[in-house]
């Protein structure tokens, strides 16, 4: 780890400014996933700006939604009743997600802040455009199993390894953010970046811009989130799926679809969502929207499996969600959102 | 005689003493002075440093020395042997390479550098300041590919274990044979990852004018490091005292690779500070050895009522340039079915990725996957039900050698196994079993584990107030040896387990072997008693020659311990507490040393425990996850010292099991050999989430050859099996032979 300056912000502006004025200098919140960077030598700041004892924890009623403080803490926000009643798909990715001790530290602005689990990233010694603009990209060409199917450019195929960052980008989150110039409003699905030339930005943040909250829009439907992981817990998605259905008595009106461990940012998909509106849920229809919704990915060597593994489960999540099929644990719960479940029998045999 | 400590279910001894942190782990020594060291270690894997600029490191705050190649004390060679253990060449158990040496570079993650600083912090931060450029050439990476590719004799040098050999004809019995399977069976790198990472602190003194030294190390194989330093710093054995109380967990990592605490000796001579390095978790993936990928096939010819005629199970795998261990993957092979003709061959493709060695069932754990997935084929082959096939070719002795067993009870293991599993109720239709959206499948597997024993010493000490103290320079792993060494230690000196402690982890103390090869009861528990047993007859001898004792010139002969008691076997009441004798005599205490070592019986029997292994697993093919629903498991161990630690040690071995089935693998990067799994977030052990319920049952056989206590090692049995009952039960359920390990989802994305 390398020496590097420490300061507590009393207030969000204080942050701000403190951050804005010093190259190289970063928030720190739960430092769950920040902290571990910086002893792999692959984060060097000069300055963490502490914001994790400023007043941004609550959870209100607002605009008909909910808004959630950027310090709100993983488990706080997941087991909200608001949020576990309402939206389901985030406490289900939160849930699903990370190990019971990090969900207490981490934050709900740090959560989807985190940096990409490409092997290459944490690693100094490898070839990593992310983490050193211009040295290239070891994972083309490299050991590709967690890597990107859209979206993607030949300076880097990571993925984003954020869960609640799915279940926010279906739901049409709101972030709200503090920075230099002010206040603003950014919508979820744009805060993310693809990598393009520039893959060390992973969002639109400017340096010394906080987020101070997240709001999630008024919803009526439901919402489910589904993961496919290498172990039934704390490991990240190898594909995960977000579905937000709005109803209109039997036809669904509206459908948000967003899929998780494909794409440098959680990947919206526009065709599917497209295909689905206005349609009675079957199982063929949403057979057509995976299809639809898998049909520009371009697998690198090893991660083609996503692309059945992927519409299978998102085939699966809009049957969960509409009520074709029954959710696999209780809504709004780490059971509902894991496919295959836990180990051992069955409690109740379906 | 007193109850008997032997065979009860006692709570870990230390359980207290690591729950409340009381415990000390190798990195937790409070050594006055301490300076802290951090290893630079190579970003490729094949080459040669070209140059070394150590300049802003020697320069940062704290930096009191930076050690290279270039300034390293040179030191000698690791030895050929030492025991009976190969420990250079094809087939050996080490590395030949030793830090700082030379400029050559033979694997990613080799330590290049160590860099001294009065902190911890200061000498990491210095680390990321050493610049080194190299000369870089195309590393081998793969085993077909490998430039060097050998056979190996044997394993360890052990002429018991030949690696290539042949009984019968296995090759015209496969070719007659009516009903064939042949498969390749592959599995990945995979990795020890105990919790607590390696750790060496190093302290130099004068003592009478010499160099002595002292060292804390996370190891298993206190005397083998003794002499390995020894050795290779060119000092006397006894220059060299190591130490080491606890360790967190091992499972075949911390015996056999040396360059962790050779590092620490020479930073802590060049510092003329003691010295401590703790390795990272990314380090554990270069230095703390492996298990090696493997790629076999297996050939089964039988006849069409079940009776296998040949078996040929061809190897191969792979270890670093300087190591010749080789991944023994033909144990199960060689003797756990009658078969006439056997044949089986290691090849060994020297690459250039880091050291392998045992792990976790070396050999037994992915060799008997292979073996017992092929059987199940053949099973399915035949229309036979896989246990009947498994019983049709029962080893009434060992067909290898033709010796008979010390003791087998196997087929009571397969009944027991199917009755807890629900065997019989299941459709044996594959794919005909289903839970909703899950596929249910049933499977099992043989296991067995090599009974192994050996040479130890132990030391007995009887206090005057009546407690006593046995020592021996064994480990405790976090498997439970302290617990139940102390269970035997006071059954042989007939004394309550609470009046009794047990020492080890100091090389000061009467010799014991590396703990491994699950040879560890059997091998110390003789020692212990031998040495329980010389004690009192010293005490013995007290008493009769003190006219004030009631045993006052009795024959040794008619005097029995009983209840911390010598006492008259004909007349128990005529006699005293051992206290009361070392009491009078003025004596603090009487001391004696025994030992025990394996005799004629080990030429005569072959010595091996097993078992059976039933799993049922739930598979959501959609997304090829597959879950363990249900383990069971009955093992034949002989008799168990303790059933509490043993269920313990049995079930941790079936998680790993688990862990080596479906998700463990280290992959390497294909290009430049560096490890792209470097943590505990990208390497899956199970998690709680991954492990069912595990029913264990042992037969509680004692085995009449191996020892007085009957008892064979458990260390590594419960590893061995569960993969292939898995393998098995997933062909089950869905239909599907996956034959490469880890059953990760994409494997069944892709089948």
């Amino acid at each position: 780890m390398h020496p590097f300056q420490y300061q507590r912000a009393d207030s969000a502006d204080q942050a701000v400014a403190a951050v804005a004025k010093t190259p190289g200098a970063t928030f720190i919140a739960g430092g769950t996933s920040h902290v571990d960077l910086m002893k792999e030598d692959v984060h060097h700041p000069s300055l963490l700006v502490d914001v994790s004892a400023l007043p941004l924890k609550q959870i209100a009623a607002f605009e008909g939604g909910v808004r959630i403080g950027a310090g709100v803490s993983n488990t706080a926000a997941a087991y909200h009743p608001d949020i576990q009643a309402k939206y389901a798909a985030v406490s289900e990715a939160l849930l699903a997600g990370a190990s019971v001790q990090i969900r207490n530290m981490a934050s709900m602005a740090g959560n989807p802040l985190q940096r990409t689990r490409c092997p290459y990233f944490r690693d100094p010694a490898q070839a990593c455009n992310k983490r050193e603009p211009g040295s290239g990209c070891a994972a083309i060409g490299g050991y590709n199993h967690v890597h990107a199917l859209f979206g993607a450019s030949a300076a880097c195929v990571a993925t984003h390894p954020s869960d609640l960052a799915v279940a926010l980008a279906a739901l049409d989150a709101r972030v709200q953010t503090l920075g230099p110039r002010g206040p603003r409003t950014i919508a979820f699905p744009e805060l993310h970046r693809l990598p393009g030339n520039t893959p060390h930005l992973d969002t639109v943040l400017e340096h010394g811009e906080l987020i101070t909250a997240i709001d999630l829009p008024a919803f009526a439907g439901r919402s489910h989130y589904l993961k496919v992981r290498e172990r039934a817990s704390y490991a990240y998605a190898l594909v995960s799926c977000a579905v937000a259905l709005e109803m209109d008595g039997p036809t669904i009106r509206r459908a948000r679809v967003a899929l998780g461990g494909v794409a440098h940012k959680p990947w919206r998909v526009g065709p599917a969502e497209a295909l689905l509106a206005g349609q009675l849920p079957t199982e063929q229809l949403f057979q057509a929207a995976a299809k639809a919704a898998f049909a520009d990915a371009q697998p690198l060597e090893h991660n083609a499996y996503k692309i059945p593994m992927g519409r299978n489960l998102l085939v699966r999540a809009l049957l969960e969600t509409s009520g074709l099929q029954p959710l696999q644990g209780p809504a709004g719960t780490a059971f509902a959102a894991s496919v295959g479940g836990v180990a051992g029998q069955l409690a109740t045999p379906r | 005689m007193t109850t008997q400590a032997t065979g009860k279910p006692l709570d870990r001894v230390d359980g207290r003493l690591k729950v409340t942190g009381a415990a000390r782990f190798t990195a937790e020594w409070d050594v006055p002075n301490l300076a802290y060291g951090a290893v630079v270690s190579s970003a490729i894997a094949h080459g040669a440093v070209r140059s070394l600029d150590v300049s802003a490191a020697r320069k940062a705050p704290g930096v009191l020395a930076v050690l290279t190649y270039e300034n390293a004390p040179r030191l000698q060679p690791i030895p050929e042997k030492i025991g009976e253990t190969q420990f250079r060449g094809e087939g050996g158990i080490t590395e030949t390479l030793q830090p700082l040496q030379t400029a050559a570079i033979e694997y990613a993650g080799q330590p290049l550098a160590v860099v001294v600083a009065d902190t911890h912090e200061r000498a990491r931060y210095a680390a990321t300041l050493v610049r080194v450029a190299y000369e870089e050439r195309p590393p081998q990476l793969a085993m077909a590919a490998a430039r060097r590719k050998t056979l190996p004799e044997m394993f360890l040098g052990n002429n018991k274990e030949k690696l290539q050999v042949t009984v019968g004809e296995p090759k015209s019995a496969l070719a007659a044979a009516p009903v064939k399977v042949e498969q390749v069976y592959e599995s990945a790198i995979t990795h020890h990852n105990p919790i607590e990472q390696l750790a060496t602190i190093a302290r130099w003194e004068k003592r009478g004018g010499a160099d002595f030294l002292t060292l804390y190390d996370t190891t298993r194989g206190l005397e083998v490091l003794q002499e390995v330093m020894a050795t290779s710093l060119g000092l006397p054995k006894e220059s060299v005292h190591v130490i080491c109380p606890f360790i967190g967990g091992a499972f075949g990592a911390k015996g056999w690779l040396y360059a962790p605490p050779l590092l620490t000796a020479m930073a802590a001579r060049a510092v003329g500070r003691p010295v401590k390095i703790e390795w990272r978790r990314q380090d554990m993936f270069a230095v703390a050895g492996q298990r090696a990928a493997t790629r076999q096939t297996l050939a089964l010819g039988a006849t069409r009522d079940g009776n296998i005629t040949a078996l040929q199970h061809n190897t191969q795998t792979h270890s670093s340039l300087s190591s010749g261990f080789t991944e023994p993957c033909a144990r199960l092979t060689r003797m756990l079915y009658a078969v006439p003709n056997i044949g089986f061959v290691h090849q060994l493709s020297h690459l250039h990725l880091p050291s392998p060695c045992p792990m976790r069932g070396p050999g037994e754990t992915v060799g008997g996957w292979a073996l017992e997935c092929a059987i199940d084929e053949l099973a399915t082959e035949l229309n036979l039900d896989p246990v009947e096939l498994r019983l049709r070719n029962y080893a009434e002795k060992n067909p290898e050698t033709g010796k008979p067993w010390s003791s087998k009870n196997l087929r009571q293991c397969y009944a027991r196994g199917k009755a807890l599993i629900g065997w019989d109720a299941r459709n044996p239709q594959p794919r005909s079993m289903r839970e909703g959206t899950q596929l249910i499948g049933y499977g099992m597997a043989t296991t067995m584990y090599p009974a192994g024993r050996r040479e130890a010493q132990a030391r007995a000490t009887i206090f005057a107030d009546g407690r006593a103290l046995v020592q021996s320079a064994t480990h405790e792993l976090g498997n439970g040896a302290y617990t139940i060494f102390r269970q035997i230690s006071a059954d042989a000196l007939s004394l309550p387990v609470e009046r009794v402690r047990f020492e080890l982890g100091d090389s000061a103390l009467p010799s014991a072997p590396t703990t491994g090869g699950s040879t560890t009861t059997a091998t110390v528990g003789p020692a212990a008693q031998a040495a329980a047993r010389a004690a009192l007859e010293a005490l013995k001898n007290l008493a009769i020659s003190d006219p004030a004792s009631p045993l006052s010139g009795a024959a040794p002969t008619a005097i029995e311990a009983r209840e911390g008691r010598l006492a008259l076997k004909a007349n128990p009441a005529r006699g005293e507490e051992y206290g009361a004798i070392l009491r009078r005599a003025k004596l603090p205490s009487v001391v004696a040393t025994g030992g025990a070592k394996p005799g004629e019986e080990k030429e005569k029997y072959s010595f091996y425990s097993f078992g059976a292994v039933f799993a049922q697993v739930r598979v959501d093919e959609a997304s090829g996850s597959i879950r363990v629903a249900r383990l069971c498991a009955v093992y034949d161990v002989g008799r168990l010292m303790n059933p509490k630690t043993a269920h313990s040690q049995i079930i941790g071995g079936m998680a790993m099991g688990v862990g080596a089935t479906l998700m463990e693998a280290t992959h390497y990067d294909p290009r430049n050999g560096r490890a792209v799994v470097r943590n505990l977030a990208d390497y899956h052990v199970p998690s709680c989430a991954d492990t069912p319920d595990m029913q264990v049952e042992w037969l509680n056989i004692p085995d009449p050859h191996i020892s007085e206590l009957g008892a064979r090692g458990i260390g590594e049995i419960g590893c061995v099996g569960t993969p292939a009952a898995i393998t098995n039960a997933v062909f089950h359920a869905t239909g599907q032979r996956l034959r490469s390990l880890p059953l990760t989802p994409d494997k069944l994305m892709r089948a």
